[in-house]
């Protein structure tokens, strides 16, 4: 091919919302093999357009026989949003792969990774502590630890040797995957030769630099960031140029400006995103990259006022498209947000959360102790746990199985039946656990109180609607009269 | 590796009141209001059919931009290729109601302004061209009766916890509340049972203490509420209060028309609330249009805390916007967030390990991100208790209309700034 630039292709997709299981199903093996431990192909079908199997789980797609098939499938089904990796190997990482605006849409995929910066005039103590600090970092949120992923490293130096030297400790350092920060290509082309193998982002091809980091990437095949501050035609134009190049694995920073601005970069997120999911744009179909770090770029602020803006600017740009963010702080306060939200907008909005069935055990309870039970749904849960705990109780708690649905739909559905908590009682014993009889049901399951006694043979007290009155509830009717 | 800021330096219990200390930088960088209109350019998002491409594709292939054919060795480009970006508009039919809360003299009340909210016709900061027809506004909650509060929270109000009249005054004079709610929580027949004439002396004080708009909050029976805001609504003729709240629970009481009709025979808002369940916001909805305009009722679609559920919340904001915007009229009413709520995630208030921070912040920050994240799905009004996360957020409402203010070279170099 010659000439500047890629035919224009008018496509026209269906978004993943439109793809029915017969447009995919036509497409598969059609042998109910289940191999993909699915009843049939149909079946198979079903769950693969809802995001809840991968083309992977088709083993017979991956044959000879059934090649053009799976390129006609792949092609179907991939995302708007393209799916770059970073890194090599176990540790790498996959960003983007969005296949729509709105998480009500369809399950977001690739969780965004927070990248935590260094810099290369850091000393090499300091340089190892951070990495450290970045590497141990977690948090055990209901049950899962979340954690930080990336590094991203700063020449602050603009010296290539330096820079190439901060690398090599960090690389030797760390397994988590880099982003390599430097807008002189000589600097980044040290770098690169230092992390050889790591397959790092480079940050970024800009419109000064663009001709050596087109180079650069294509040469260490390494994902290549776009920065245009602000400047959305420009980022079309390093998009189509660099496409042109022949690079496909791109990032895309239109600027983040946490102050003045602000409206911009909400606005450029949502743009890019939109251009992508609703209008199928490939020159927007990138992965986009937010970096609240420039929040200390700019003004003689306090350094807290500098964390919480950055605390904030975060936690709305994982709301607002963000598939890789760079941060610098390392407090608690300002991480502990990201990573919980970034947990919670990444579940899949159609299932909800659940805990593992079973007996919770609650400060020291005895013989005579209340025994409470609830539903597996995570959310009610872990706000029944906070309440038994704010009060110090002393109790039991069992955690029924009503494939995580809350008390009011459970009791709806029949997911929690009289039947339902005699098999919970019974299969954790819970007789054997305390010297009564008596079992606390949740307010909002008053109306199984009757058949739960003849069905489990407890007498039954009907506990408060929301388990923050559990304490006056306990106060005024437990031990009950008996 | 950071400069030391020689005022907090290191000191991890940095307190609230050093916090409110810091927020007025906040409030200096509020300045350059400059607004660039965009030209709209419309396009419709019309069927979309399958497109297969007809060249054969290499094996491999999973992204849509291979389907093209990159050529095997590309030539690169001399020269950077230049291309235009044409905003698109997208195109939404609905429109979300407006509300208007307090109503001056002329209007029949005694506020010294009312506020509107609603108007929306596009999703949250979704299309530059179009920003919301009226910002957000923040409501600070006062309670009629001492309350448990988280200690990060109680401390800016422990002076005024017993005098709700000049708990109001302090929320509008030195927190900037642009509306003040109420909560009547000593009329819950499981505490206090304080009779309805103590709830409408209790509001008469509020009224006479600040000029902005109210809301009412009631205790949650739907029996006890039905009398209380019956008779508050009564006494408040044409103030255009907000009824905080109304529910199905108050339908199945039989309790609803009551309340509904006495609004609307008084001048009142009411505030339409469920549990994260559109078709129950729906029909609560039409059981109100029975009774009162729909240009009287707000939705309370329920806001859970951050870590204990604000997906949920998130999401059903955003479906509801969305469904409305498209053309649902039973949805198509503006929405209010307790932001407070964040205030029940442990993570908001509790003592934790170092390398969590300290509560003075991570608190505040709980809460500001509760409500950032849900204005970002399209909430109209805000109920805020901490001022750092009030006064965040009367920073960035304002800020979040206006385009056209990035200067790329303040982040140009953001690559080797030195931290």
């Amino acid at each position: 091919m010659s000439g500047n630039s890629q035919p224009a292709i008018e496509k026209k997709r269906k978004s993943i919302r439109e793809i029915s299981p017969i447009d995919v199903y036509k497409l598969l093996p059609k042998t109910n093999c289940g191999k993909c431990r699915e009843a049939n192909c149909m079946a198979y079908a079903t769950r693969l357009v809802n995001g809840e199997l991968l083309l992977a789980d088709c083993l017979p797609l991956f044959t000879a026989e059934y090649q053009s098939a799976h390129e006609k499938l792949s092609i179907l089904l991939a995302p708007p949003v393209r799916t770059v990796t970073i890194g090599s190997g176990e540790n790498a990482i996959d960003i983007g792969g969005k296949y729509v605006l709105q998480r009500h849409d369809f399950t977001y995929h690739n969780p965004t990774p927070i990248a935590i910066d260094v810099n290369d005039l850091m000393p090499e103590p300091e340089l190892l502590e951070r990495v450290r600090h970045i590497g141990q970092y977690s948090y055990n949120y209901i049950g899962r630890t979340v954690t930080l992923n990336a590094i991203a490293v700063r020449s602050v130096s603009g010296n290539p040797e330096t820079f190439a030297y901060a690398v090599r400790v960090i690389a030797n350092a760390s397994h988590l995957p880099l982003i390599l920060c430097a807008l002189d290509p000589e600097v980044m082309s040290a770098g690169l030769a230092a992390a050889a193998g790591r397959r790092p982002l480079i940050y970024a091809a800009t419109e000064a630099n663009w001709e050596a980091m087109a180079d650069l990437a294509l040469a260490h095949n390494a994902p290549l960031a776009v920065f245009a501050p602000g400047n959305l035609a420009l980022l079309r134009s390093l998009v189509k140029t660099l496409n042109a190049c022949g690079i496909r694995n791109l990032v895309l920073d239109p600027g983040t400006f946490a102050d003045e601005g602000l409206a911009d970069t909400i606005a450029n997120f949502t743009a890019i995103r939109a251009a992508a999911t609703k209008r199928f744009d490939e020159t927007f179909g990138y992965p986009l990259l937010g970096v609240p770090l420039t929040v200390w770029a700019g003004g003689e602020l306090s350094e807290d006022v500098l964390k919480w803006r950055e605390a904030i600017t975060a936690s709305m740009l994982l709301s607002r498209y963000s598939d890789l963010l760079i941060m610098h702080s390392l407090d608690g306060w300002v991480l502990l947000p990201q990573l919980i939200w970034r947990f919670n907008i990444y579940t899949d909005p159609r299932k909800p959360v659940t805990v593992e069935p079973g007996v919770r055990t609650f400060g020291r309870p005895d013989q005579r102790s209340p025994v409470l039970i609830t539903t597996n749904y995570a959310l009610t849960y872990f706000t029944v746990e906070s309440d038994i705990k704010a009060a110090n109780l002393d109790c039991y708690l069992i955690v029924a199985d009503t494939g995580g649905l809350s008390v009011e739909s459970a009791v709806a559905g029949r997911y929690f039946t009289a039947e339902a908590i005699a098999t919970a009682l019974k299969s954790n014993n819970v007789a054997a656990l305390v010297g009564h009889t008596t079992l606390i049901i949740p307010g909002l399951a008053a109306r199984l109180s009757g058949e739960t006694e003849e069905a489990t043979g407890w007498k039954i007290l009907v506990g408060p609607k929301d388990s923050s009155g559990l304490p006056q509830f306990l106060r005024e009717r437990w031990p009950p009269e008996s | 590796m950071v400069q030391k800021n020689p005022e907090t330096g290191n000191h991890p219990g940095l307190d609230a009141e050093q916090l409110f200390a810091l927020a007025p930088h906040l409030r200096e960088l509020l300045k350059g209001v400059h607004q660039i209109e965009l030209e709209n350019f419309a396009m419709e998002i019309g069927d979309l059919e399958l497109f297969i491409p007809t060249t054969a594709a290499s094996p491999g292939i999973t992204q849509p931009g291979q389907a093209g054919g990159i050529p095997v060795a590309p030539v690169k480009p001399s020269a950077l290729i230049q291309e235009a970006y044409i905003p698109a508009e997208y195109s939404f039919p609905g429109k979300i109601r407006e509300v208007q809360l307090g109503a001056t003299r002329a209007e029949g009340g005694s506020r010294s302004h009312s506020v509107t909210i609603g108007g929306s016709t596009t999703p949250a900061y979704f299309d530059p061209a179009r920003p919301p027809a009226h910002p957000a506004v923040i409501s600070l909650d006062v309670f009629d009766m001492p309350v448990q509060l988280p200690k990060v929270l109680k401390e800016n109000v422990a002076d005024v916890m017993n005098d709700p009249a000049e708990w109001a005054r302090m929320n509008v004079n030195k927190f900037g509340a642009d509306v003040i709610t109420i909560h009547l929580m000593s009329t819950d027949p499981l505490f206090a049972n304080a009779s309805a004439a103590t709830a409408v002396k209790t509001v008469e004080s509020i009224l006479q203490a600040v000029d902005v708009p109210l809301i009412i909050g009631g205790c949650g029976d739907p029996k006890k509420d039905a009398e209380v805001f019956s008779a508050v609504a009564e006494m408040a003729d044409g103030e255009r209060l907000l009824i905080n709240s109304v529910t199905l629970d108050m339908a199945q009481a039989k309790t609803l028309e009551r309340v509904a009709t006495a609004a609307r025979d008084h001048g009142h808002a009411l505030l339409a609330f469920t549990g994260l369940d559109l078709n129950n916001a729906k029909e609560l909805n039409r059981r109100l249009y029975e009774y009162i305009p729909p240009e009287q009722i707000v939705m309370d679609l329920t806001t859970v805390a951050l870590g204990y559920g604000l997906e949920y919340s998130f999401t059903i904001h955003e479906r509801a916007r969305y469904a409305a915007l498209m053309g649902d009229t039973e949805l198509a009413h503006p929405t209010i967030s307790a932001a407070t709520n964040a205030w029940a995630a442990r993570e908001a208030w509790m003592k934790m390990a170092p390398e969590y921070g300290t509560r003075e912040l991570r608190g505040p920050v709980w809460e500001t991100v509760n409500a950032l994240t849900l204005l970002l799905a399209g909430v109209d009004l805000f109920l805020m208790m901490h001022p750092a996360a009030v006064l965040t957020l009367r920073d960035l409402i304002p800020k979040l209309s206006r385009n056209g203010t990035a200067h790329p070279e303040q982040i140009a170099d953001w690559v080797w700034v030195r931290i």
